[in-house]
């Protein structure tokens, strides 16, 4: 599991308040607070507005881990107050066990230069820049030289497909082809984190679904980690290995997509989650059966969800191996199947 | 059928009533009470002495940085204009052409190269140049003020709420009467004219690139500052070529603007420049003269405004610079080229260096000679406009029917039935708009009518104060009413409230002919793609004008005078209305068109009960513009007449007063103010109303 990774990123009571004094609700930026429902409808009764209140989550190395709500949620906000786009009220952002809202805005510059890597939702090219020129911008802030930038770009270019388009200008481009700008720009630096905020939403659905195979693709060689916002539950349980559902400036519910649909925290994340077939979501990891003889078996892979698996039971009634990461993990049975799908069905049917 | 009277809403009606009746009672006691309509001598504050005193003050003390500014800048103008005047016509022409193809290609290159033979033609190239000269200084000038202040007022909030109301200031204070205290300062000479026309030309340049930085998308900036670009290569990386566009459209207007004032700079008289050639031909009623020089002025104007918004095209711009190697410079290599044998031959062959007089073909002669034949001929023609248009319309606007109607004028005498005739029509009417349409309509109509009975320019002030505070008290809230009531105390108590009332007369005047005519002719080319292509050029090249080139054929045919001045401003003012009518009913929003046709409307339908109601916001909004056209031209209209503000800008102009220029000046800027705040609130408030955004 991913979560096994060490942390890379955390959030610690990060709080963004809007207003006029935001600061009176803290003391000395600690996000922590005695009583939460106190300072929440204090916030509120002074006419502030809490877009953030009070996240904490952890993100491991390789993780992809998506913030997902509706508008007005606070998730675009969060991914700001990561990068300090936007200064969040209180809390802590630790990278690396370094605290991101203490370092000084020298480091801070030296910090987006090298570490961190951003997709836009518009894409947010320049638009007197060819895509070529786009990609390397980022390199040409840190002062590297122009043949040394446009190589590098033409590497990042090759990656993400633009090959035969680097003198194109943005306005020459389709939208996923001007997103895929906004990609290769963001990885030219290679970054230790990459932050999407709604990367594909501006998309058609078709050309959406393209995208999200590509930006898996590209996942399983870069091995990135990954903070990435969508308003789209559906795009977070294909991409994510855990999501954090956020509602009014709160984390409702962190976990994997699994664990949404078949535990959801409460009746909002059950709205999100009742209409998902849960066939797609389970995956074979998840009701693995420790022990047992698996000789002979075949293996499946611990991240086949049971749509897939399911069919190969036909021919292999007595069940089939689980493997993560060329490893035999345990056994994956018919009953297991059946179990999972029943309490699920229980579950919801009370 | 309207609603039944007792479910309406009559709120706002008892103020209205209240200023009816207050406004009756000082025009029936107005015999007795003089200073109702004219406030005595001695009740007025001498806010032009008090400004006269601090100006001597202030040229006393500061006049030696002014003048020693004035030495600073008047060597580059120097320089400019003795190599303008050195450089043999040629070369420029070929210099002028290059710019003119790289800005937007051969067919602009062939226009500037006609339109500069024009002028060696005629004889108009020394002058011609003179002006450029001005024109190139105070155009950078006016950019690098632009830019500054722009980039102060994008990073500060405070800066910005100083600078947006002095911009306001700068474009609606008339030209003339900062030219005074300019004057004063920096001394005779052409650097006033640099000095005033960057002062003018700057305001567009604000604020467009104002607007352009705002526009720039955040996920832009924010693309930024995720790359770690430090504020410094933010702003200049990042923000300034997203806003190019509107940085470019700013030059365009700063341009435009910086000519416009340059030629008006003229009427001081201090260089050999094309302003002034057609200032003087025109004083010494040399109409063919005139003309040919004015053609001079229009064609620097349009190929200036061509140039400059070639550049603005940024795709041409992207592409230019993206040409590989040397091949981006070819055209300026080759104008380099052109320029030096050109040069080198007009060392021997002495037309190439100055063109020779014998060659010269100006045309003026004829063009006096057909003037005077027509005017001979076909004087009975344009009298009988003149005075039709004069007798029915604006006298009766100005002194009111119960004067307006005489014997000599409409032919017949004003009976007292006939006054009763008209107060009970008026009254009935004004009834039946009431149970018909509502209070706000019958209230509109009454005052109509007394405006009408009893002309602008006699209304007591206080009643004329009370009805327009109270409008801009409904549209725009407190803030605007007091604008609206300290505005016109100002006029009032500073001696110029019969200037203003003549003002505000000939601007009413010329607006209900701009609304009506440019209102029919935007319903018409929204209507027809022939007749909207017909116009556009029209009306690029009227608003591309500098102002008094337009009053140039007005006065071949009638002479100077006040209805001169009438149809120059309409012909300057009824662009806006035209274009923002035709804008307006063209973007209604497609599905609302759609569904009416499904309906089954006819186009005619369409027209009056879908897109006519959806666009009368953005109309007014052009009205909006057409008034502060039509007072900026009323200035300039001033030289061949106008009496009002205008004339007594002019006149302190003449006697280099700077206090009764800026208090004259001031009174239109609060006009133009007041008209503005009233209209685009009223519009902005329907548009808020409608849904329509922007």
């Amino acid at each position: 599991m991913k979560t096994d990774n060490p942390v890379k990123l955390s959030c610690r009571n990060v709080w963004k308040v809007y207003g006029e004094n935001p600061d009176q609700f803290f003391q000395n930026g600690s996000g922590q607070v005695d009583d939460l429902e106190k300072v929440g409808q204090q916030i509120a009764d002074s006419g502030h507005i809490g877009a953030a209140c009070n996240v904490s989550f952890d993100v491991h190395e390789g993780e992809i881990f998506i913030i997902m709500g509706l508008s007005g949620s606070g998730k675009s906000t969060m991914v700001r107050c990561i990068s300090r786009l936007v200064e969040p009220t209180a809390g802590e952002v630790l990278m690396d066990g370094e605290d991101l809202l203490k370092i000084s805005d020298k480091e801070l510059i030296e910090f987006r230069r090298h570490k961190m890597g951003m997709v836009f939702q518009n894409f947010g090219l320049l638009p007197h820049l060819t895509v070529l020129e786009n990609i390397a911008f980022p390199l040409k802030i840190q002062g590297i030289s122009e043949e040394k930038r446009l190589a590098r770009a033409r590497e990042v270019i090759d990656l993400v497909d633009l090959t035969g388009r680097e003198d194109s200008f943005p306005r020459q481009l389709s939208g996923g082809q001007q997103q895929r700008v906004g990609i290769a720009r963001s990885l030219a630096v290679e970054p230790e984190i990459w932050f999407l905020d709604e990367p594909f939403s501006a998309l058609d659905p078709l050309i959406r679904r393209q995208m999200q195979d590509e930006f898996m693709r590209l996942q399983k060689m870069l091995h990135k980690t990954i903070v990435f916002i969508t308003h789209d539950f559906l795009e977070a349980l294909r991409l994510a290995d855990r999501i954090a559902i956020m509602k009014d400036g709160k984390v409702v519910q962190i976990g994997t997509p699994a664990e949404l649909v078949l535990s959801p925290a409460d009746d909002y994340v059950m709205e999100f989650t009742q209409d998902v077939p849960r066939v797609r979501v389970i995956t074979a990891g998840e009701i693995v059966i420790n022990g047992g003889s698996t000789d002979g078996l075949p293996r499946v892979n611990a991240s086949s969800n049971l749509e897939q698996i399911m069919p190969m039971f036909a021919n292999h009634p007595e069940g089939m191996a689980v493997e993560r990461d060329g490893e035999i993990i345990g056994l994956v049975t018919p009953q297991a199947v059946v179990n999972a799908l029943a309490s699920e069905s229980n579950s919801n049917g009370a | 059928m309207g609603p039944k009277l007792h479910d309406r809403d009559f709120r706002g009606l008892a103020p209205w009533v209240l200023v009816l009746l207050i406004t009756a009672l000082s025009l029936f006691l107005r015999a007795d009470y003089v200073w109702l309509v004219n406030l005595p001598s001695n009740w007025l504050i001498p806010v032009a002495d008090w400004i006269n005193l601090g100006m001597d003050w202030f040229v006393a003390t500061f006049k030696w940085l002014f003048r020693a500014f004035n030495w600073v800048l008047n060597w580059p103008l120097v320089w400019t204009q003795s190599f303008l005047q050195w450089l043999p016509w040629p070369a420029t022409v070929a210099a002028f052409c290059t710019v003119a193809y790289v800005a937007s290609g051969w067919r602009l290159s062939l226009f500037t190269a006609l339109s500069l033979g024009y002028m060696v033609v005629t004889g108009h190239w020394a002058p011609s140049m003179n002006t450029l000269a001005v024109v190139f200084i105070s155009i950078p000038l006016a950019i690098a003020i632009g830019f500054v202040l722009a980039i102060s007022a994008y990073r500060s909030k405070r800066v910005n709420s100083i600078v947006q109301p002095i911009l306001d200031l700068m474009q609606t204070v008339p030209t003339f009467a900062y030219l005074i205290p300019i004057l004063l300062l920096f001394g005779f000479g052409p650097v006033v004219g640099v000095v005033a026309s960057a002062i003018y030309a700057c305001p567009p340049m604000v604020r467009n690139m104002i607007l352009g930085l705002q526009k720039v998308p955040s996920d832009v900036i924010e693309s930024g500052l995720i790359s770690g670009a430090t504020s410094h290569q933010l702003f200049w990386w990042v923000q300034v070529p997203s806003a190019l566009k509107n940085i470019m459209i700013g030059i365009n207007q700063t341009t435009m603007a910086a000519l416009s004032m340059v030629i008006i700079a003229a009427i001081i008289g201090s260089s050999a420049d094309i302003g002034w050639e057609v200032l003087s031909t025109m004083r010494k009623a040399q109409f063919g003269q005139s003309l040919l020089a004015g053609i001079v002025i229009a064609l620097i104007a349009m190929v200036l405004d061509r140039i400059s918004w070639g550049f603005s095209d940024r795709t041409r711009a992207i592409e230019r610079n993206h040409l590989p190697g040397l091949q981006r410079y070819r055209p300026w290599f080759v104008a380099l080229g052109l320029m030096v044998i050109f040069t080198l031959l007009a060392m021997a062959v002495p037309f190439l260096r100055i063109y020779p007089e014998a060659w010269v073909v100006f045309p003026a002669d004829p063009i006096n000679q057909g003037l005077t034949y027509i005017t001979a001929n076909y004087a009975h023609v344009t009298d009988a406009f003149k005075n039709t248009t004069y007798f029915y319309f604006l006298l009766p606007l100005r002194i009111g029917l119960g004067k307006a109607i005489s014997p000599f004028s409409w032919g017949f005498v004003l009976t007292s039935s006939m006054i009763w005739g008209y107060a009970l029509v008026g009254a009935a009417l004004s009834a039946w708009l009431f149970v018909k349409h509502g209070w706000k309509i019958s209230i509109a109509a009454i005052i109509l009518l007394i405006f009408l009975y009893f002309g602008i320019t006699a209304m007591p002030w206080i009643g004329f104060i009370l009805i327009t505070s109270l409008l801009a008290w409904q549209i725009g809230g407190w803030k605007t009413a007091s604008l609206s009531v300290l505005g016109w105390s100002f006029m009032l108590f500073s001696g110029v409230w019969p200037q203003a009332m003549l003002s505000v007369y000939m601007c009413l005047a010329a607006v209900i002919v701009c609304l009506l005519f440019g209102g029919a002719l935007g319903i018409w080319a929204s209507q027809n793609r022939v007749v909207s292509n017909f116009l556009r050029p029209i009306n690029d090249t009227l608003q591309t004008m500098p102002l008094f080139v337009i009053l140039i054929p007005f006065l071949m045919f009638f002479q100077i005078g006040e209805f001169t001045a009438f149809l120059a401003i309409i012909a300057y003012a009824i662009v806006p209305t035209i274009r923002y009518t035709e804008h307006g009913l063209r973007h209604v929003p497609e599905e609302i068109v759609e569904a009416a046709q499904s309906m089954g409307c006819t186009n005619r339908q369409i027209l009056w009960e879908v897109k006519m109601p959806l666009a009368v916001p953005e109309i007014m909004l052009g009205l909006n513009q057409t008034v502060m056209f039509a007072l900026a031209m009323l200035v300039i209209s001033a030289l061949v007449g106008t009496k009002g503000l205008g004339q007594s800008v002019y006149i302190a102009l003449g006697k280099a007063d700077p206090g009764l220029g800026l208090v004259a000046g001031f009174g239109m800027a609060l006009i133009a103010i007041i008209a503005d705040r009233i209209i685009q609130g009223w519009s902005l408030k329907r548009k808020e109303k409608l849904g329509i955004s922007g």
